[in-house]
């Protein structure tokens, strides 16, 4: 087997691992970073909409801060979120934008003078300041308080990625696309790289790291309907699950995007909405403001995806032979609006929906779109279990969103964390004297390779992968949607049982040399059926409704009994996961309220006043995170 | 009333030794809406789970699944079923390292080409300062830099080059597309010999033999024709520098492109 030896191992080249290893190389280290695809083709190119900062240059986020940008998030959150890390988010946010404009990223500018906006349909006139010529413009999103969302058009995702994707270039990380990681190599305490699988050839390879991080995205494909690529399978919360060592954080908190298109759930960016699109039911109406008279479309995802559904609950939505719909009006934005700044959606609508949403209207539902759970991380993206072993993005549970993340935050979020997390990555690995024992290394080589002959040869059984993958998609879209029930949900935990088990024993139905396509889904699905089910236990063992997990039969959001963290491990030779829960948060700078929008009751929490005190040691981190 | 397809696939396995190139034929029941990606995905998951076809994001935007589609490159997951004859032809892109069946590694040359042509913005990192307003630019200047940046590596302007067909060292359209990107761009420090240096040849501007198939096939409908031929003229008007009076030279060489009116 070959090996590779890195100081830094980026298992990952999205926005967050691209972000880490221009860090890690601009520190002189040397980078290896594995990615499934040449790293431009990461799900973090398909973002639309933008990234949130408060830098308060568009006339319509006059007056924004950090400070303003730190509440929002929260809210969002219903206090589910890690407010010390929310706090180092919201303040670096403003110094990332500009950081990655230094290195190229064309953001759209400031032109002074006056703009017709839209806000719920309706047109105004705002006049962009003069002094601000030329500085980074933002558009609205929802659940904020003012206009912080920073956006090249509506291809953000890509631009980003474009320019960290050259710096890596610059400064010489190593690449090594079409790789898949199939376990993490440790000695029970530290992390020490990965064993990966070569997608070109099949063979298996290992990857000795002083540090090591996983920044695989989502694992929004355990749900058959949703916005994520088809990569999005979870790698690297599987392997970091299978160590038995490493928690995953709050996986019942799944998010589902108001706008994904029907038929083909490619979603539309929040942008539709933010840039004054509305949505309409069966009868031409719009109903949004009638649920929430202030925020309108412009709510949280969570509610905004909660309103949809129970209006279409109410034959209210448009029947269709893919199910029932609503409307997404973007006509009265114009053809200018709609093909420069809206022009990835513009593309969408006419290639895959044969709608042109100049003169026609986009049919939309919610629709899985994003994983707020992950690697559970310490405020500085050390998981939990294992020295040396980092998260960062969506495949991490850092937690800045708590159980509901507001758009354009995790965009955002790819590049503050990628920064802040980088640089403690680099004073980890300068500081570590790594010792590569072989036996860890053969160890893990040896689980893979038997994982593997018991596929091929169907020694353990005759299950089929794409059978068992069906069966998960079903249950999860059938019970672990956007209304959940204890009922469902113990439906779901005992079928998700029923599949583990069978997950164990599937047999390729084909043979072919060298790297076998086949094996690729195989390898991944029993991990993915623990990935649904650490979320539909999650779900069902979490009685309460916070955010994003809306439980029918407990509607109130329980602060009494559940401010906390769900971390999910999944014991060596277990059959289910085990769950364990920490505060939400170490402190709270903004004590639990109301959101604002949403409605709902909450029972609330007497914390002690100490919970309200922000560390010193907290205050002095945050300073050092600036510079 | 929805078809029955026929897909006619090339297959080729060459870590196969035993394995030669040849055609196989798969017949699919066609619905509405259906695109390319979803008759090659339930072909892999019901028929032949060892094709080796590249998706994604199936949306178009990540450039994935490049592929000949009855003889002209395009996106798979963009082209609707319905927009085809009932019998399609589907093979790898040429010029790539073949992988195997439909699957060619586009990465590698990418990157390989990118290192060539030093695709990064050429300017002084360190001097980054957090604490500073960021530089100011023309929202229609940050606009035209955009347009260029959509370019989603898929390949198909290389494989529907003439001239990639006869020199395997082409830069191609979409690499010179990439220099005029960082031309455009004040942050960039690059001056016009440095690059020359990088695609005044016949590897780069002078090896095109014009006949713009890149931006006939592009998928996102990126400008390749204009650039090339505003990168041809700079070049060209660099290389008689000595030549041609300098005033003329500094009135046309930013004609066509941002600068003349980010400058005027």
């Amino acid at each position: 087997m070959q090996i590779h030896h890195t100081d830094v191992l980026c298992i990952g080249a999205g926005l967050a691992g691209e972000r880490v290893a221009v860090e890690a190389a601009m520190a002189g280290l040397n980078t290896i970073m594995l990615s499934l695809v040449p790293p431009r083709r990461s799900h973090s190119s398909a973002a639309q909409g933008g990234m949130q900062a408060a830098l308060g240059n568009a006339i319509m986020g006059d007056g924004d801060s950090p400070d303003v940008h730190f509440a929002d998030t929260v809210k969002g959150s219903d206090w589910g979120c890690d407010q010390e890390v929310a706090r180092i988010f919201a303040d670096t946010a403003p110094i990332v934008m500009r950081e990655v404009a230094h290195w190229g990223v064309p953001w759209n500018r400031v032109v002074p003078g006056k703009h017709t906006y839209y806000k719920g349909g309706k047109p105004f006139e705002a006049e962009e300041k003069a002094e601000k010529a030329g500085l980074i413009h933002a558009r609205a999103f929802g659940g904020t308080a003012k206009w912080r969302t920073c956006y090249t058009a509506d291809g953000t995702g890509r631009s980003v990625l474009n320019t960290l994707d050259t710096k890596c270039l610059q400064y010489g990380v190593t690449v090594h696309d079409r790789m898949q990681a199939e376990a993490l190599i440790h000695d029970g305490e530290t992390c020490l790289g990965c064993i990966a699988r070569c997608l070109r050839t099949g063979e298996l390879v290992a990857y000795l790291a002083t540090s090591t991080l996983i920044a695989t995205g989502g694992y929004g494909r355990i749900y058959k309907a949703t916005t994520n690529a088809v990569i999005c399978d979870g790698g690297g919360q599987i392997i970091a699950l299978d160590t038995g060592l490493v928690p995953m954080g709050n996986m019942e908190a799944v998010q589902f995007h108001p706008t994904g298109t029907v038929p083909t759930d490619i979603l539309v960016t929040e942008g539709c909405r933010g840039d004054g699109g509305t949505l309409l039911d069966v009868n031409l109406y719009r109903f949004m403001p009638d649920y929430e008279p202030d925020k309108s479309e412009l709510a949280s995802r969570d509610v905004v995806s909660r309103r949809m559904t129970e209006h279409m609950r109410k034959g209210l939505g448009v029947k269709s032979p893919y199910g029932d719909h609503l409307w997404l009006d973007i006509r009265h934005l114009g053809e200018k609006h709609i093909t420069t700044k809206l022009r990835e959606v513009y593309d969408i609508c006419t290639n895959f929906l044969g709608v042109n949403p100049i003169h026609q209207l986009i049919p939309v539902r919610p629709t899985h779109h994003y994983s707020m759970g992950g690697v559970r991380t310490n405020r500085d993206g050390a998981a939990y279990g294992l020295k040396g072993l980092f998260s960062a993005g969506e495949s991490a549970c850092w937690d800045m969103h708590g159980f509901n993340r507001l758009g354009g935050n995790s965009l955002a979020e790819t590049v503050v964390a990628g920064r802040y997390i980088g640089k403690r990555m680099v004073e980890y690995t300068k500081g570590a004297t790594p010792s590569f024992g072989m036996q860890y290394v053969d160890d893990a080589h040896k689980k893979v390779q038997e994982r593997i002959t018991d596929i091929v040869t169907g020694r353990k059984g005759k299950e089929n992968a794409f059978k068992i993958r069906d069966e998960m998609h079903d249950i999860m879209m059938e019970c672990v949607g956007i209304f959940r029930n204890g009922k469902d949900l113990q439906k779901a935990v005992n079928k998700l049982e029923e599949l583990y088990d069978r997950s164990q024993k599937i047999c390729l139905s084909s043979t072919c040399k060298g790297m076998n396509p086949e094996l690729s889904t195989a390898l991944r699905i029993r991990g993915m059926v623990k990935l649904a089910q650490c979320t539909a236990y999650g779900a069902l063992m979490r009685t309460e409704s916070r955010g994003a997990h809306t439980r029918e039969d407990f509607p109130e959001r329980n602060d009494k009994d559940w401010l906390n963290r769900t971390l999910a491990y999944w014991k060596e030779g277990a059959s289910m996961p085990t769950l364990e829960y920490e505060e939400a948060s170490p402190y709270y700078e903004l004590p639990p309220g109301d959101r604002g929008y949403g409605g709902g009751v909450t029972i609330p929490n007497e914390l002690p006043p100490e919970k309200f005190v922000i560390p010193e040691a907290a205050k002095e981190n945050l300073k050092k995170a600036k510079l | 009333m929805n078809r029955m397809l026929t897909l006619n696939i090339f297959r080729y396995n060459p870590l196969d030794p035993d394995s030669t190139p040849r055609m196989q034929t798969f017949t699919v029941q066609e619905y509405d809406s259906m695109t390319l990606f979803i008759a090659l995905t339930q072909i892999r998951d019901e028929k032949d789970p060892t094709l080796k076809v590249d998706f994604c994001c199936r949306a178009g935007i990540c450039g994935s699944c490049a592929m000949v589609i009855n003889g002209r490159p395009g996106l798979a997951c963009h082209t609707q079923t319905k927009d085809l004859p009932a019998e399609i032809t589907l093979h790898p892109l040429p010029f790539f390292q073949l992988l195997g069946d439909l699957s060619v590694d586009t990465g590698s040359w990418f990157r390989k080409t990118g290192l060539q042509i030093e695709a990064w913005c050429h300017s002084d990192d360190k001097a980054f300062d957090p604490t500073a307003e960021e530089m100011r630019m023309d929202n229609d200047l940050a606009n035209e830099i955009f347009e260029l940046d959509r370019c989603i590596e898929c390949g198909c302007c290389m494989a529907a080059c003439g001239t990639a067909r006869m020199r395997t060292d082409f830069l191609g359209a979409v690499s010179i597309m990439r220099v005029a990107r960082f031309y455009l761009d004040p942050r960039d420090k690059r001056s016009e010999d440095d690059y020359y240096e990088v695609i005044g040849n016949d590897q780069g501007v002078f090896g095109c033999m014009g006949l713009l198939a890149c931006e006939d096939v592009c998928p996102k409908g990126i400008p390749l024709q204009d650039q090339l031929g505003i990168m041809r003229r700079m070049m060209a008007m660099h290389s008689v520098k000595g030549v041609l009076p300098r005033p003329l030279i500094e009135t046309i060489k930013k004609k066509g492109c941002c600068h003349a009116h980010a400058q005027s």
